[in-house]
């Protein structure tokens, strides 16, 4: 169970440049796709693939990409999500900093299947290190002829740039980003219209997370039914987890869908085990959007099955019970965390996030913060419980983006699956003194 | 520093870059090159934006001035005050924090004698934090300028404040000078 594709040539040395990058079989989709094959049966092979957005949501890509709006005479646009922000996740610049023209194939392969004529990148402004790297790798494909006009002799033409953020989650948010990237503020736009109909400058657009675009290629060179073969169930294909927390190997892993989340967080191949011999408390297993999990729960689904890391069995037991694969930001945490210190720490990032457009986004998230507060400073009382249980449920499936799902949720399974440590606050107000404690680097001197 | 945007500048090199830049859109659409054009002049002016800087971008991209600040002060990335030479921006979100983020910034505001968010009296050094900057793994971390600090502690900490204390390229943007020559 460890077939790589994604980085399979990761340590190869000079796989940043374009010529170890092909040495190593790349650019053999794009000649593949381009010669031999028209639009729409690559958008057939992504179909068959059954391959799911990455950036989160897991929606069908091929499905995506058949809805596409055609008007004659209207230009349409592929823009690549490079603006990875969700608390956890960090593959999207693993790979783009190490395999850079991976991105740039897939961007290539996918335009050619839409129809599009000019793509973006839009990368996330802090990463400006990787915008250049990005700049490097595209130069280098102007030069070979795999991008500009009339690529390798078909006629297709296409134009490929990279754009960067200025620092802002919200911006991830595909409607945001095509704001964003119409030079204006990250406000997500109201949907539908849906990009697809109407996107970048009101044109039909896909937008598509740079992990889902980098696998484009490895499906044109396999078929979208060997494609398919690799996963269990609808999960298929590999997918980039990276993983953080109190483990002993934190990093970037390409697991084949359906590994047993007990052997990833185990194994010497992955994450071997928690740190300093401690035990696992609970896990957020798809990003910090995705709602916490205790130890034993995210191991075994709620019929005392053995977990796997796949969209289906993450997401077994539905809310109450389970969680989701969302981006593969894996967040472990050992006996020792304060799960309520953890909440108010990503509640504070949610309302410093929060666009501002919906009331129950821009004031909620502000309250549970300052309720959340309230419990760190030993001011809360029982009711406060409940209190921030009304609001994340009066946020939750109220807003214009899923921003604010995405700040309700955590808050909900915290309480769900943590009542007794929030009530143990209230009751002993002087155990909160030592959960600063808890977050002590091992070798950090103390600090007065 | 400039009284209005017709004293601000920029070199011969960035107002290359910002011409090949403003022609990846579509014509019309210049209003699009906003964000990498206010990365460029931070780097050019000092590390912030001032008023008269963002008119002259306004200016560049024939758009309104009000378009050019609702964009800066929407943007974490982009200071409307004077900073430091060299802008600290520690990562203070949960997996950071779970590896120690919250005493890094400690360590920093005593070791510095200011407070998040302050500058340093001679004007080297000022502290930001920042959100989850995609280096979970490697926490804790914080990034200076295009560079990532990684696997943070104490020592780590005390080895790149020294560095950058005796630095005399002027300030660390985000968009890097060499980058603007190229
Ligand atoms: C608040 C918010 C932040 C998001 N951030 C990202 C992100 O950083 N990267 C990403 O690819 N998708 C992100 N998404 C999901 C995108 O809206 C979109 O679903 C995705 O880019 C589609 O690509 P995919 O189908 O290939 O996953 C975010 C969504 C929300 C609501
Ligand atoms: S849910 Fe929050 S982030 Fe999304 S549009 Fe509404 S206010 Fe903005
Ligand atoms: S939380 Fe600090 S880099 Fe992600």
């Amino acid at each position: 169970m460890s077939r790589q594709l994604l980085l399979e040539h990761i340590n190869t040395p000079g796989i940043r440049g374009i010529k170890a990058f092909r040495e190593k079989g790349g650019y053999s989709a794009l000649e593949k796709a381009l010669k031999t094959m028209k639009p729409d049966e690559v958008t057939e092979e992504v179909k068959k693939s059954g391959l799911r957005g990455r950036g989160g949501a897991g929606f069908p890509t091929g499905m995506k990409w058949s809805f596409l709006a055609k008007p004659d005479g209207v230009p349409r646009y592929l823009v690549c999500n490079a603006d990875e922000s969700e608390p956890g996740t960090f593959k999207d610049r693993y790979l783009m900093s190490h395999i850079p023209h991976s991105l740039v194939e897939g961007m290539i392969v996918s335009s050619y299947a839409l129809g599009a004529n000019t793509a973006y990148i839009y990368i996330r402004g802090e990463m400006l290190y990787v915008y250049h790297i990005l700049e490097e790798a595209i130069a280098e494909a102007y030069e070979a002829g795999f991008l500009g006009k009339n690529i390798l002799g078909t006629g297709y033409s296409l134009d490929l740039y990279v754009h960067p953020g200025g620092g802002a989650y919200i911006c991830g948010e595909e409607t945001a980003l095509l704001e964003s990237l119409e030079g204006k503020r990250g406000n997500p736009r109201i949907k539908p219209p849906f990009p697809a109909v109407k996107g970048l400058w009101q044109s039909p657009t896909v937008v598509n997370n740079v992990e889902t675009i980098a696998a484009v290629p490895h499906i044109i060179n396999m078929s979208g039914d060997e494609y398919a073969k690799i996963g269990i169930g609808k999960s298929t294909g590999t997918k980039l987890i990276s993983a953080c927390g109190h483990i002993n190997k934190p990093g970037v892993y390409e697991i084949e869908l359906g590994v047993p989340v007990e052997e990833f967080i185990y194994s010497d191949k992955y994450c071997g085990g928690i740190r300093n011999g401690k035990k696992l408390k609970a896990v957020v297993a798809g990003g910090s959007s995705v709602p916490i999990l205790p130890g034993e729960m995210i191991l075994k689904t709620p019929t005392g099955e053995p977990r796997l890391m796949s969209y289906e069995s993450l997401s077994e037991g539905g809310f109450a019970g389970g969680t989701m694969l969302g981006s593969g930001g894996f967040i472990v945490m050992d006996e020792d965390t304060s799960i309520v210190k953890n909440l108010w720490n990503f509640t504070r990032f949610y309302h410093h996030e929060s666009c501002g457009q919906c009331s129950p986004c821009r004031e909620g998230t502000g309250w549970m913060e300052k309720i959340l507060h309230k419990f760190m400073d030993g001011h809360a009382t029982l009711k406060d419980i409940d209190l921030l249980w009304d609001i994340q449920s009066k946020i939750e499936g109220k807003t214009i983006c899923p921003l604010g799902d995405a700040a309700a949720w955590p808050v909900a399974s915290a309480i769900r699956h943590f009542r007794s440590e929030f009530e143990d606050y209230v009751r002993n107000p002087e155990k909160i003194k030592d959960i600063k404690h808890y977050y002590r680097l091992n070798n950090l001197q103390p600090v007065s | 520093m400039y009284k209005d945007k017709s004293e601000v500048v920029f070199s011969d090199d960035a107002s290359a870059l910002i011409q090949k830049i403003i022609r990846r859109y579509p014509d019309g659409r210049q209003k699009s090159a906003l964000l990498p054009l206010l990365h460029i002049a931070q780097a050019e002016f000092g590390g912030w934006l001032s008023a008269p800087v963002m008119d002259k971008v306004a200016e560049i991209l024939n758009i309104q001035s009000i378009e050019v600040y609702e964009v800066a002060s929407f943007y974490s990335m982009f200071n409307l005050k004077p900073v430091g030479r060299c802008v600290i921006e520690v990562c203070r979100t949960g997996p950071c924090w779970l590896l120690g983020a919250e005493d890094i910034v400690k360590y920093l505001e005593k070791k510095l004698n200011i407070k998040e968010g302050q500058t340093t009296a001679d004007g080297v050094f000022t502290l930001k934090t920042v959100e989850c900057l995609a280096s979970c793994g490697t926490a804790p971390m914080m990034q200076i300028g295009q560079t990532y600090h990684e696997h943070l502690t104490c020592e780590k900490v005390d080895e790149v404040i020294d560095h950058y204390k005796n630095n005399t390229e002027g300030t660390i943007s985000h968009w890097s000078k060499d980058k603007i020559k190229a």
